[in-house]
């Protein structure tokens, strides 16, 4: 990830709840204020069980006003994160990094189409309102599971008329990514922002047909994946060791807190460092990263420790090259 | 003291080729190249890996291969090649910065992408060889911050001084001027009648007898001066605006910060008389710059001792007198589009 977080405290200002489980958030940071570019995400420090761990939301428009906005899901299967949040008042004190961009929008494509899924809305919602503001050809497709749900709707249809399209999964409503990713020109770009089904729908649907990778954008949280977070085992014969992973944490912080030595860097599936190797399986193997190629999910061989997990009792992992240092 | 929502100057248009050159525009390292369809790309200068400037890498077709691990990124600054892995990490990009070429210069814009409309360029008309003739040049990495180079052209009686072998003359420091202004922009024009003229110009119009004379500097922030100026037979008329007893000619310059104590100054010296005459053009280029003994070598000492000066002793940095009307509106003008800044990305 490197990037330098530059803690500040910051104040909850104000909270507002925009559909009964997706609160937002105005945060006033002490110390200078650094303009959001579209996409940007600033990290908070949360705590879990009295812990604090870092959690990274996409900040919500432009915030000319010098409040950062950030909404957040409450997960009931969430690791922890979202319930400290909706546990906070206005006035509670927090800490807050200053804003960090790994999903920049770009300027020189001819036609861009946003699609996001649920929460997903959150780093779409800028880039949205930054380009509807040129005269750029955009395009937003935005589905939830409820009309509810569709927390941005109305403000995103203020801006941007019939350019927003939203879905809705209850009344059988889903994104045609087909039709849409068919008809883009060559040169448009795609940006992407929910559950890892639909990235991993729109990825292979962008490969076939032929467009460049790069003009495809996206953006995971790795806390997505086919199957609910449930608490599995993992043994490591190796170093002896079989460790329980709860619900509400990921397989690479149990072996951490166990005290098999890792190496990891973004810690959201994307570098690959974290990666083992997997010796058998009882369960169902559910790859939430976005490192490994369609190809190399299909196998059961490896997975991202950080993100992925497993659906069912147990996984035995080897660490080859390392000793338990506990 | 920069804006970076503007267009600076970042290479004459022949200079960029298709390869790699390095260029540091506002504190920031970029790489320019042009593609093979002829449009120009900005980078920024670091890998995103390991940050090993890019520029030490090479082109293939329109993408830059880092010179170290071998990533390589488009001219969008996405990177499309990854080492030893099937995916591309989605966060791998280096910025990249909106570029428009105009008037023989390659501009480039350092601040919100979104805001970098191609009609905020400034005018440099006089830059294009249509009308105008001239060659002019760069000094890279001049040592000092660019408004001082501002100042330099914005008040003209340091010609008397700086340059009194060539086109300074007492005259500039008594007669009166006028200033004008917007929001954008500042102007000053001085206008001498009835003079002797110095040697410079007495030479260009190569007619014996006084002359009227003219300096008028327009200023468009943050950084372009462009000063039209030029001699012609006294009382012919000129000031009303039949200059056909004169020979005119522009000043140009376009202005890049670098860092905070240096810049890169575009100049060029354009003239509207004897344009098919290029002997004249190298000759008036050598004029303005020739190894330390040109018109302009002779404000690059000056502007440069007078940067180290600034740094050395930064008590509140100079006094302003009455000659200084018209880079005081130019420095307002600047502090301005500073103060947008400002309000964009720090509202509180």
């Amino acid at each position: 990830m490197s990037a330098n977080l530059d803690w500040e405290s910051a104040k909850l200002v104000d909270i507002a709840d925009l559909t009964p489980d997706i609160r937002l958030f105005t945060i006033k940071r002490e110390g200078c204020f650094v303009a959001p570019s579209p996409g940007s995400h600033i990290s908070v420090i949360v705590l879990i069980d009295g812990r604090p761990v870092t959690r990274s939301y996409s900040v919500i428009g432009a915030c000319r006003d010098g409040l950062y906005r950030i909404a957040v899901k409450r997960l009931a299967d969430g690791r922890g994160g979202s319930r400290y949040m909706w546990s906070l008042e206005p006035g509670a004190n927090l800490q807050l990094s200053q804003p960090v961009n790994h999903f920049n929008l770009g300027f020189a494509a001819r036609e861009y189409v946003l699609v996001a899924g649920g929460i997903g809305i959150t780093p779409i919602y800028g880039m949205a309102l930054t380009l509807a503001a040129t005269n750029v050809p955009v395009k937003v497709l935005y589905a939830a599971r409820r009309q509810s749900d569709l927390a941005f709707a109305t403000d995103l249809r203020a801006h941007l008329g019939t350019r927003l399209e939203t879905f809705v999964a209850e009344e059988n409503e889903r994104i045609n990514l087909n039709a849409v990713i068919s008809t883009m020109q060559p040169d448009g770009e795609l940006y992407i922002c929910g559950p890892i089904a639909l990235l991993e729908n729109a990825k292979s649907l962008w490969r076939s047909y032929g467009r460049p990778i790069e003009r495809l954008r996206f953006e995971t949280f790795g806390n997505s994946g086919r199957f609910a977070a449930t608490a599995f085992r993992v043994e490591i014969p190796r170093l002896d060791l079989a460790i329980d992973v709860a619900a509400d944490e990921s397989l690479l912080d149990a072996l951490e807190r166990n005290g098999v030595p890792m190496i990891a860097d973004c810690r959201r599936g994307e570098c690959g460092l974290c990666v083992l190797p997997i010796l058998k399986i009882d369960g169902r193997l559910d790859h939430r990263d976005v490192f490994f190629s369609e190809e190399q999910k299909a196998s059961t061989d490896r997975l991202c420790t950080c993100v992925s997990r497993v659906n069912g009792e147990v996984v035995t992992l080897d660490v080859p090259d390392r000793r338990c240092r506990r | 003291m920069y804006p970076l929502n503007a267009w600076y100057p970042a290479a004459w248009s022949h200079e960029i080729e298709h390869a790699l050159a390095a260029r540091k525009i506002c504190n920031t390292d970029l790489v320019l190249y042009r593609r093979t369809d002829g449009v120009v790309a900005a980078l920024e200068n670091a890998c995103w890996h390991r940050l090993l400037p890019l520029s030490m890498g090479r082109l293939r077709d329109d993408q830059v291969i880092c010179g170290y691990h071998g990533l390589v990124f488009n001219s969008s600054g996405r990177c499309t090649f990854m080492p030893a892995q099937q995916t591309i990490n989605p966060s791998a990009q280096v910025r990249a910065y909106p570029i428009a070429e105009k008037h023989r210069l390659v501009w480039v814009w350092m601040g919100d992408p979104a805001l970098a409309d191609p009609a905020l360029l400034p005018d440099f008309h006089w830059n294009d060889n249509d009308d105008w003739v001239g060659q002019g040049g760069t000094f890279y990495d001049l040592g000092c911050e660019y408004r001082l180079v501002i100042d330099n052209l914005m008040d003209l009686t340091h010609e008397t001084y700086v340059h009194s072998d060539s086109i300074g003359d007492d005259n500039i420091t008594s007669a009166s001027f006028d200033v004008e202004h917007t929001d954008r922009t500042a102007t000053i024009s001085r206008w001498m009648l009835g003079i002797e003229p110095p040697p410079f110009w007495a030479k260009q119009l190569g007619r014996p007898g006084p002359v009227d004379r003219w300096q008028v500097v327009y200023f468009q922030a943050p950084s372009t001066v462009v000063g039209q100026v030029g001699v012609a037979v006294a009382g012919s008329g000129a000031q009303e605006g039949d200059k056909s007893q004169g020979v005119e000619g522009a000043f140009l310059a376009a202005i890049a910060p670098a860092t905070g104590t240096t810049c890169h100054y575009f100049w060029n010296f354009v003239r509207k008389f004897r344009r098919e005459d290029a002997d004249l053009t190298r000759a008036l280029n050598i004029a303005h710059v020739n190894g330390g003994t040109g018109v302009y070598d002779q404000d690059h000492v000056v502007l440069e001792a007078q940067q180290k000066a600034i740094s050395a002793n930064p008590r509140t940095p100079f006094y302003n007198l009455n000659i200084d009307a018209g880079a005081l509106w130019a420095r307002k003008a600047i502090d301005r589009m500073c103060a947008d800044d400002h309000a964009r990305s720090s509202a509180s």
